[in-house]
């Protein structure tokens, strides 16, 4: 991640909330909408975030994961669904880590025993995810009227989120700040731990690793499932902490674009969340525009973040290069 | 010593010459039955348990009953699957273009938005013309549109590099806004009764007509697109020059073939036939555009091109099954209470067993050959091309 992106990252985000702010009705005072429109973009990066470093644990590893969406998807049902029956958030967060890995446990089978084209794999599992939860949800759930177990509450950090107008930053739900311990947790296991380097070390250069007796079978499958369990966090999010139940296709899109985060971020953990930070503005936006009855049509809005990510993933805004070995299976001699 | 019921492959091995179209079809029938097997066993696990039923095994054969039923049981099921397959078949050999150039085209849905936007648009807004000239007008538009919004992740990955599995999934996205702002704004049917995202109907004259009662023209159209794609990929200069591209890059370039013009060109053609899928559902289906229509056509055209190893033929055969399996759901829904969503887990059970194809092999020892078709890698990871 170089300096000019975090740059660009930052007076994007500035630039976003400077709309938000000059588009507002007369009636709303310029920092309620600053604040408001940080708030928001804390909590819609949660998923992407979250999405982007399952996505790297995969491609450090060598392993392409497309299948974020799905493996967040399932796990949104599976939390949602798991948290109903039980009336436990505990349990149903839980429930949306393990569907998450279930998913990943498939992903690695196909793409690291079976060398199937990771790209295939991973169109696969979203292919699996979208059918099964459709069919899971109006052939079992809807026909259960099961209650809600509710929304994980809110943890305010004492004294910051009782600042006047900057205090509803620092309300956030636990994923919310779990994603950012993640994001620090990373960056440490990545680059200063023995896991970390053997990992990079299959990404890059699985022969090599080989040869020093590295298994890069089981390094894969351990990251590959590392990242779906994170991506399962993930999904927890939408069912349990920003709506109170299951909608098909409720990720929409969000597990690519954490995808082209982890791209932007040029697979590192803090450049990830930069990014992730930056949808989740673009986010933000979109919902503070109906909030604060700010004047552009809605869809163009919500085209932002889709713009936003074909302009990045164009390289205008420079190139990382990612680890050599991504995408390509792995053949022992 | 085991000896398994699926003896066929010593006779694929001995008769190579005849059995050869026998043998490209057996890993992929073998992995559509397993995957009905599989996928019976999860409406199982899902389905009620009633009294008098063998452990509720009569509740899934009724189901599949009605499944097979409903999708090929009779003349009218048969029309409405040949509807069903209409456009599967367009955009599948959509996808199956863009393989064969080494391309993952998971764009078809948006691009399919595309050729019914300009198919709708030039279907109502022009009056007064005749129907020799406003239909091939309108599905002519409807390429078009397809075309353009194809061809723009093709230029980005040509120039930039920009992945186009990403690409193509957010120009998905952004074609459904665009659609939405249309289809509830400026384009919206004006008639007060009208409370959906749709636009007015289009013009008689740029309807498709029809062949029987029920089946419109489209089917033949999509029959002759398949020949056409096969002619164009197999028989011309550009066609053997996009396969090479997709066999291996490198080597294109080496050979002094323009690597980038056949991204462009193979990304555009595939948007094209996609958009085509979309304006014929305008201009033989709903007779208007409209919000929604082609959700879920991306991931099943990719199944449909896999399922038929990204040949012609083979599309042609994926999309009239799976154009039987949606159509069948109905009368399985309405008989069994089973959702018709298991078909999008069936699809996905497919796929699995025709991409790890080893598993397939392992479970009947089947010992065809692999390499029937000729294999295009897609991830190389994210980087340049």
């Amino acid at each position: 991640m170089t300096r000019g992106r975090f740059l660009f990252i930052i007076a994007t985000i500035i630039g976003l909330i400077a709309v938000a702010v000059l588009l507002r009705t007369k009636d709303v005072p310029p920092e309620i909408v600053a604040a408001s429109v940080l708030a928001t973009t804390l909590r819609f990066a949660t998923p992407i975030t979250l999405g982007a470093i399952a996505g790297l644990y995969c491609e450090r590893s060598g392993v392409v994961n497309i299948a974020i969406e799905g493996m967040m998807l399932a796990a949104a049902f599976g939390a949602w669904s798991a948290a109903a029956v039980t009336q436990s958030l505990a349990i149903g967060l839980l429930a949306g880590i393990l569907t998450g890995m279930l998913m990943g446990l498939l992903h690695a089978w196909l793409s690291v025993t079976f060398r199937v084209d990771q790209i295939v794999s991973g169109t696969v599992i979203n292919i699996l995810a979208i059918g099964l939860t459709g069919f899971l949800d109006s052939q079992v759930l809807s026909k259960a009227h099961l209650n809600s177990a509710g929304l994980l509450p809110q943890l305010p950090i004492p004294v910051l989120s009782e600042l006047p107008v900057l205090g509803p930053i620092f309300r956030q739900q636990p994923i919310a700040w779990v994603s950012v311990i993640v994001v620090v947790i990373s960056h440490y296991v990545l680059f200063y731990t023995r896991w970390g380097l053997r990992t990079r070390a299959v990404g890059e250069n699985p022969r090599a690793a080989d040869t020093v007796g590295i298994s890069v079978r089981k390094m894969r499958y351990a990251n590959v499932l590392i990242g779906a369990g994170i991506a399962g966090l993930g999904g927890a999010y939408f069912t349990l902490e920003a709506v109170p139940s299951f909608e098909i296709l409720i990720t929409n899109g969000r597990g690519f674009i954490a995808l082209a985060a982890m791209i932007f971020g040029g697979w590192t953990p803090f450049g990830a969340w930069a990014a992730a930070l930056l949808f989740g503005a673009a986010n933000a936006l979109q919902i503070n525009a109906q909030q604060f009855g700010i004047p552009i049509p809605s869809q163009f809005v919500g085209m932002f973040p889709y713009l936003l990510t074909i302009i990045i993933l164009a390289g205008v805004i420079g190139r990382a290069v990612p680890p050599a070995a991504d995408g390509v299976p792995y053949e022992t001699e | 010593m085991r000896h398994f019921p699926f003896g066929v492959s010593g006779v694929v091995m001995n008769a190579q010459g005849l059995l050869r179209p026998v043998r490209a079809a057996l890993l992929p029938l073998l992995s559509i039955l397993t995957a009905l097997i599989v996928g019976g066993v999860i409406i199982w696990l899902a389905g009620p348990k009633l009294n008098g039923d063998w452990l509720g095994v009569k509740f899934v054969l009724d189901g599949y009953a009605g499944l097979f039923q409903g999708a090929f049981g009779s003349q009218k099921a048969i029309i409405s699957t040949l509807v069903r397959a209409t456009p599967y078949i367009f955009a599948g050999l959509a996808v199956a273009l863009a393989f064969r150039c080494g391309l993952f085209n998971i764009g078809a849905e948006g691009q399919l938005a595309l050729g019914a936007l300009f198919a709708g648009g030039v279907g109502f807004s022009l009056h007064g013309l005749p129907p020799l000239i406003h239909l091939p007008l309108t599905l002519l538009a409807g390429m078009l549109g397809g075309f353009l919004w194809g061809m723009i992740p093709g230029i980005l990955k040509a120039r930039t590099g920009a992945h186009e599995v990403i690409t193509t999934i957010m120009l998905n996205y952004i074609a459904a806004q665009l659609t939405g702002y249309l289809l509830n704004g400026p384009w919206k049917d004006p008639n007060p009764n009208n409370v959906t995202a749709q636009t007015p109907k289009i013009a008689e004259a740029a309807h498709l007509p029809l062949l029987l009662p029920g089946l419109h023209w489209g089917v033949i159209l999509a029959f002759l697109a398949a020949i056409a794609v096969w002619f164009f990929l197999w028989k011309t200069t550009w066609g053997f020059e996009i396969r090479t591209v997709g066999a291996n890059a490198a080597a294109a370039r080496c050979a002094g073939i323009n690597v980038s013009r056949n991204i462009v060109l193979a990304m555009g053609l595939s948007g094209m036939l996609a958009g085509l899928a979309g304006a014929v559902q305008v201009a033989g289906v709903n007779y208007r555009t409209i919000l929604g229509f082609n959700a879920g056509y991306g991931f099943d055209s990719i199944a449909i091109a896999l399922l038929g190893r990204n040949t012609p033929l083979g599309v042609v055969l994926s999309a009239l099954l799976f154009g039987g399996l949606r159509n069948g759901a109905t009368l399985m829904q309405f008989r069994t209470q089973i959702s018709s969503d298991i078909i999008s887990v069936i699809q996905a059970l497919i796929l699995i067993f025709i991409a790890a194809e080893q598993i397939i092999r392992w479970i009947y020892r089947v010992r065809v050959p692999s390499g029937l078709s000729e294999q295009v890698t897609l991830s190389k990871g994210w980087g340049k091309s």
